[in-house]
């Protein structure tokens, strides 16, 4: 057989014909095995999200307890040990479980659908970095139902976690469920920069793709740049425990600081990395719910790269207490308070967009107007405590508190929610039911004041975060029992998200390929989508190209054979015909070997050599070519 | 749908692998590198952190490593450079002999330098329980044996495939000129940490 006796899709074969082909060459094995060993993206992004949310739900649980423990003073519902594991399991898995990998999620899945390719680059490491993500999330919950949970906050310090006070696993746990999420952070963040750069439909230059795509590459270079830190960190923070280097102990000349430096050069970076997808989030909603696109597009991308420049910048922020020398004070106060800016400016960019377009107020955009309103609140306590006289007085806070759920559940949550209902007709087919959408909607907007904005007044008034009770008389019990009261109504609120879910996927409106009358190319390919995602190759020629008439497109992959299309980084002309990984049970395996290599080597530093042997056999298998490519390919120039 | 869409353009003529930025997998090279040079980077300032503590480096009484087996290392390490650059070459000129016998020859340069890099473990001259500098030290050291290893893997598993069928496949050569890359990029990070292992602690006062 010659290269042109292959079959291709084209004038001659399109249609339920090349349908019932595709469908053939791109769906995997039924049963457990061809579950365990699927690469497409879409299964890994429903599964992602559906265990992302499974944590939120575990964390949220959590939050309630704490709640209850402080809806009154003096009180002895929870101990104080257990509460402070508690807080640590809430806040380490609401940001490492939760919140970067539900971005993760959505971005898993949605970039190859709105950049009209037909799988993400590297599909099986995107496959292997879901279960060890699965891996790490279970690492510290079993530990924790085995009550060898982590006691020490989501960000650890030393010497708290250290050798010397941090006695027992806990602080093991943590820091090896920190190892876990950042190889599948990382893993991801390589996936969809390769994808984002790759794998653009011919005509979508870089000035042409859409606003969700530049947040997400930013997102992924900034995750690059910034998880080996935290990674470096926890490894050094180990290897104190259990083999007795001194990295961050004084008597020996190291120093606790620099595992803050360490910590926060990654941790201020995350809160952008959780940011930054909602901004994109909010634009797409914005730009369909408006009828028409951003105001000022290439405004809006140096606003996103700024951000993702401006947050490596700020990380000493967090450490204004611990003593600075004068000219680190000024210029970290003045890189926090320059972020402001270009938030700042993103924020007049939607305003306008509304201000210029018809706003159609249904659910996902409801979800937007409240991010702007919380947002700004957020943004704004963001900006006080950015000036350090201010800060030492509010540090360790139930301000901070405050500040950062307005920011985090404002700034990522509420476009989060608004993504889901937008989305939710793509991935299902159809569409979530309006009413109990805006029920659920305005009770958790009321509810999260309610619960958060108290806080600001408590720690103002002086009460600390992180401890377990507080003393009557000091006039903190009525903003604490608002927040208790406040955080139930929450919980009910996403209780109705999630029963909207679980009702409209049998009782939903059918969808349609786009029920928005949206103008990206997620639209263009029927909701659910195939396996394949595009029986042709889309052409572009705006950053709305269905608002631009007929969708035109190029034909040739191939069609017995799973096939994408790389094209040129910048202009996006098409390049090369790349093949599309079959499914591989060895993702699997070696996510697995990986667990038992970190897992034990909690336990002996000998398991990281032992360890290796499976991991590089997995690995070997993963990579080893199963099948020659037929001879009548390839083409070479 | 019967009607068959507009098509512009038919894409059966475009290549099915190329070489450098074309390729997907040098782009998963490059980012593998980007988040590994960061992790060298931050360990580096976590060196120069730990050294801004001490009165004289390495702190008195211990010695600056023993040179010659860090010295031989890099010597051989900087003069792998000449056979990684053919391999290379040859790959990106579809030669596969040339390949197969350079494979070979990184597949052995690799091994001496794991032993060599043995016997650098052996002339640090501290242990990393002695105090924060001996940590700082072997972090590094051991960080880059780590890339030395998994890089030698890499290699081994390479030239076994090379010497099957599948090293006819063009695609092949795409693996075999990116592993180049990344070797450059393994003995480039390491002149950095020569120094800063050897001499820095001769030169600090």
């Amino acid at each position: 057989m010659s290269a042109a006796e292959l079959a291709r899709d084209g004038p001659t074969l399109h249609g339920p014909e090349l349908a019932a082909r595709l469908e053939r060459s791109w769906s995997r094995d039924p049963g457990l095995l061809g579950w365990l060993a699927t690469v497409d993206h879409k299964e890994i992004g429903r599964r992602y999200l559906v265990t992302a949310f499974v944590f939120l739900a575990l964390a949220g649980v959590l939050a309630l307890a704490m709640r209850v423990q402080l809806a009154r003073p003096d009180q002895n519902i929870i101990g104080a040990a257990r509460y402070n594991e508690i807080f640590t399991m809430h806040g380490t898995t609401m940001m490492f479980l939760f919140a970067v990998p539900v971005m993760d999620a959505v971005a898993i899945y949605l970039i190859p659908l709105m950049l009209g390719t037909r799988a993400t680059s590297f599909a099986r490491l995107n496959a292997f970095s879901y279960y060890v993500y699965l891996a790490g999330g279970m690492l510290l919950w079993i530990a924790f139902v085995l009550n060898v949970g982590p006691d020490v906050g989501w960000f650890a310090y030393v010497p708290l976690s250290g050798p010397e006070y941090g006695v027992g696993k806990r602080a093991d746990i943590w820091a090896q469920m920190v190892t876990f999420t950042e190889v599948a952070a990382l893993s991801v963040a390589v996936v969809l920069t390769a994808t984002i750069l790759k794998q653009r439909a011919p005509g979508m230059s870089l000035d042409r793709m859409p606003l969700f795509a530049w947040a997400i590459l930013v997102t992924s270079l900034m995750v690059i740049f910034s998880m080996p830190s935290v990674a470096l960190a926890s490894g050094m923070l180990l290897s104190d425990r259990l083999v007795g280097t001194q990295f961050y102990n004084p008597t020996e000349n190291g120093d606790a600081l620099l595992w803050q430096h360490l910590f926060w050069f990654f941790g201020h970076p995350e809160v952008y990395i959780i940011f930054l997808p909602a901004v994109g989030f909010v634009s797409e909603i914005t730009a369909t719910f408006c009828r028409r696109p951003v105001f000022a597009y290439p405004v809006m991308v140096m606003a996103v790269v700024a951000i993702g420049l401006l947050a490596f910048g700020l990380w000493v922020h967090h450490m204004f207490a611990t003593g600075l020398p004068r000219v680190g004070y000024s210029f970290y106060t003045a890189a926090s308070m320059a972020v402001a800016i270009p938030t700042g400016i993103q924020i007049f960019c939607w305003i306008t967009t509304m201000w210029l377009g018809r706003p159609r107020f249904d659910v996902p955009f409801l979800y937007v107007v409240a991010f702007i309103v919380t947002f700004v609140i957020g943004g704004l306590t963001g900006v006080m405590v950015a000036s350090v006289p201010l800060d030492l007085q509010l540090h360790d806070s139930y301000f901070i508190v405050a500040h950062f759920h307005y920011v985090l559940i404002g700034g990522a949550v509420f476009p989060l929610l608004g993504a889901i209902t937008y989305w939710y007709p793509k991935v299902t087919g159809r569409l979530m039911s309006e009413r109990l959408g805006k029920l659920s909607f305005w009770l958790l907007f009321g509810s999260f004041q309610l619960t958060f904005f108290p806080m600001h007044l408590s720690g103002m008034l002086g009460m600390p975060r992180r401890v377990y009770t507080y003393p009557a008389g000091l006039g903190l019990e009525l903003p604490n029992f608002l927040s208790s009261i406040g955080a139930f109504i929450v919980a009910l609120a996403f209780v109705l998200f999630i029963a909207n879910v679980f009702l409209s996927l049998r009782r939903g409106a059918i969808a349609g390929p786009n029920p928005w009358k949206a103008g990206g190319l997620e639209w263009a390919t029927s909701s659910p989508p195939p396996p394949y995602n595009f029986a042709h190759v889309p052409s572009v020629g705006s950053a709305t190209p269905l608002w631009d008439g007929p969708l035109k497109w190029m034909s040739g992959l191939r069609v017995d054979e799973k096939e994408m299309l790389l094209t040129t980084v910048v202009s996006a002309r098409p390049d090369l015909r790349e093949p599309v990984p079959e499914p591989s049970i060895w993702p699997f395996i070696s996510a697995l070997a990986l667990t038992v290599m970190f897992v034990s080597s909690i336990f002996s530093p000998w398991a990281v050599l032992f360890g290796l042997v499976p991991l590089g056999v997995a690995l070997i298998a993963w990579f080893w070519p199963k099948q020659l490519e037929p001879t009548a390919e390839p083409v070479i120039e | 749908m019967s009607d068959a869409p507009t098509f512009e353009r038919d894409l059966a003529d475009v290549p099915t692998s190329a070489f450098g930025s074309r390729s997907l997998t040098w782009w998963g090279v490059i980012a593998f590198m980007a988040i590994e040079a960061t992790g060298f980077a931050l360990a580096i300032g976590a060196y120069f952190f730990l050294m801004a503590h001490e009165h004289s480096w390495p702190p008195e009484p211990w010695l600056p490593p023993d040179l010659l087996a860090g010295t031989l290392f890099t010597t051989l390490i900087v003069l792998s450079e000449v056979p990684n650059t053919l391999a290379k070459h040859a790959a990106e000129k579809h030669d596969l002999p040339a390949v197969r016998r350079l494979l070979i020859v990184m597949a052995v340069i690799g091994a001496v330098l794991l032993v060599l890099r043995g016997f650098e473990f052996n002339s640090l001259n501290v242990r990393w329980t002695d105090n924060a500098y001996g940590s700082v030290i072997w972090l590094l050291l051991f960080l880059h044996t780590t890339h030395i290893a998994t890089d030698w893997a890499d290699t081994l598993v390479l030239a076994a495939l090379m010497h099957t069928r599948e090293g006819e496949e063009a695609r092949r050569f795409t693996d075999t000129s990116e592993n180049s890359l990344y070797w450059r990029f393994v003995w480039l990070t390491w002149l950095p940490i020569y120094l800063l292992l050897y001499w820095l602690p001769r030169w600090a006062p």
